[in-house]
């Protein structure tokens, strides 16, 4: 695939999801297929295809001891070792994740390299995918557990507390959320990054792209639909609850630009179990990261090793006892 | 399957985690009865039609605001040609007393905070009116 059509092909595919919705249009069956059947199947898509890749990667064996390490050993106990780095218990395994989960620890050591004038080859950090990626995972997590005011009644009160938090700053009447700014900011950077980079655009997939274009027509419909197209979220919010209580109940004054959010979320779940945002599960069962660093104290057994028939060299001085000490070779058991 | 501890009981978390909603509102058994703003008798017309005020009241009283507030002009024209006075306590307030029964119930419901009442006084409030489910 050439880079102009790895781009072009996953745009063209969200744009036909952002038209889609003009079916609803249609009448009130076709606002229940968009309202209710389309994202029930992608619920159902995104929870069976989550638990079978999970439950497949769980039947994989791990043959070696492979995690990955930039610190010392524990070894001799007057040898100091690095706890985090080269983590070789439980406790120091599940810190280390904990840290690479929620702040991407392994990211902020991102290095280049570059030649200075041509000759001089110059290693620098390189933080500004550690930013952006943090950025914009946060930002997300904040504005689905902000979503949960639609889905609770009464609203779950942590939601309406981030909430509270996310809308310190007001822009004329409406409420004006932080990490609205600051996803469409960093998804910005993270689609220009695969754009702009020839090194970046040259390794980039049109997976990569697709992901991306979709998190960010999501994230703009929904935007424009609270500050521009306004749609009905009295309706939306009985929608909601009426699905969750199994009488799904459509109201026709909902607005379109609901449709296309709901359109646009639906295909991101329902392609998340295909996709590369299985990291968000993966990241637990990396070997290099799950496992401890133990090597020299515990013997790592592979899970695929055929039984080997062996003889020790007890056994052996048994078979041959007599021999050895009559040619006067030295025994361990004289008898 | 390997771990299979750590593995199920990490589906389970996720499945928990995954389907909280349904729980949740079976837990607290709440969401049979969506909110139903009181109307207090007497006054069933608003300034525009009631799909319009349940739809755009914010946008309309944003309106008001700027044009009260910024450009001095306290007459609004409905769509109907007849003339308001801008005011939200003189003209909103007026139909709308009961602030608990009437705003705060969809406010409430699905979570906005309005931060009119950040400036403007909220009036007494008049003896509950029956009706409509909490």
């Amino acid at each position: 695939m050439n880079n102009a059509v790895k781009i072009l092909y996953p745009l063209a595919a969200v744009t036909i999801l952002v038209l889609l919705p003009l079916l609803t249009l249609l009448g009130p069956s076709a606002e229940f297929v968009f309202a209710v059947i389309i994202p029930c199947l992608a619920l159902a898509a995104f929870f069976s295809g989550f638990i079978y890749r999970v439950v497949r990667w769980a039947q994989s064996p791990v043959p070696f001891n492979i995690p990955s390490v930039g610190g010392q050993e524990k070894s001799l106990p007057w040898i100091k070792d690095d706890k985090i780095e080269s983590p070789g218990n439980n406790w120091a395994v599940t810190w280390r994740m904990f840290l690479e989960i929620f702040f991407f620890r392994s990211l902020f050591r991102n290095s280049r390299a570059d030649l200075v004038a041509g000759q001089r080859l110059v290693y620098g950090g390189s933080r500004w995918l550690w930013l952006g990626g943090l950025a914009f995972h946060w930002s997300l997590f904040i504005i689905i557990f902000r979503h949960l005011r639609f889905f609770t009644e009464p609203v779950f009160p942590p939601a309406t507390w981030l909430t509270n938090l996310d809308s310190l700053f007001q822009f004329s009447l409406a409420t004006l959320f932080l990490t609205d700014f600051i996803i469409l900011i960093s998804l910005t950077y993270l689609f220009f990054r695969r754009v702009v980079s020839p090194q970046v655009k040259y390794i980039s997939l049109a997976s990569d792209y697709l992901a991306l274009l979709l998190i960010l027509g999501v994230v703009i419909s929904g935007v424009l639909m609270r500050s521009i197209f306004k749609v009905d979220v009295d309706a939306v919010k009985r929608l909601a609850i009426s699905m969750i209580t199994f009488k799904p109940a459509v109201d026709s004054n909902i607005g379109l630009p609901f449709y296309i959010h709901l359109m646009l979320v639906s295909t991101l779940i329902a392609y998340f179990p295909f996709s590369k945002m299985m990291h968000a599960p993966g990241i637990l069962f990396s070997p290099t990261r799950n496992m401890k660093n133990d090597s020299r104290a515990v013997r790592h057994i592979n899970p695929w090793n055929h039984p080997v028939r062996v003889h020790t060299y007890e056994e052996y001085e048994d078979e041959f006892r007599k021999p050895m000490m009559a040619a006067g070779i030295p025994v361990e058991k004289k008898q | 399957m390997f771990d299979k501890g750590k593995v199920l009981g990490g589906l389970a978390i996720f499945l928990c985690l995954g389907t909280f909603p349904l729980w949740y509102i079976a837990a607290q058994g709440k969401a049979a009865y969506p909110p139903d703003p009181v109307i207090y008798p007497g006054s069933e017309q608003c300034v525009e039609s009631t799909e319009y005020m349940s739809k755009y009241h914010m946008q309309l009283l944003q309106q008001w605001r700027d044009q009260a507030v910024r450009q001095g002009d306290r007459v609004y024209i409905a769509s109907d040609n007849k003339t308001y006075d801008i005011s939200l306590t003189g003209t909103c307030l007026k139909c709308h007393p009961n602030k608990a029964e009437f705003c705060d119930r969809c406010h409430t419901y699905n979570d906005v905070s309005p931060n009119c009442y950040n400036c403007h006084n909220i009036p007494p409030q008049p003896a509950e009116v029956l009706g409509g489910t909490k």
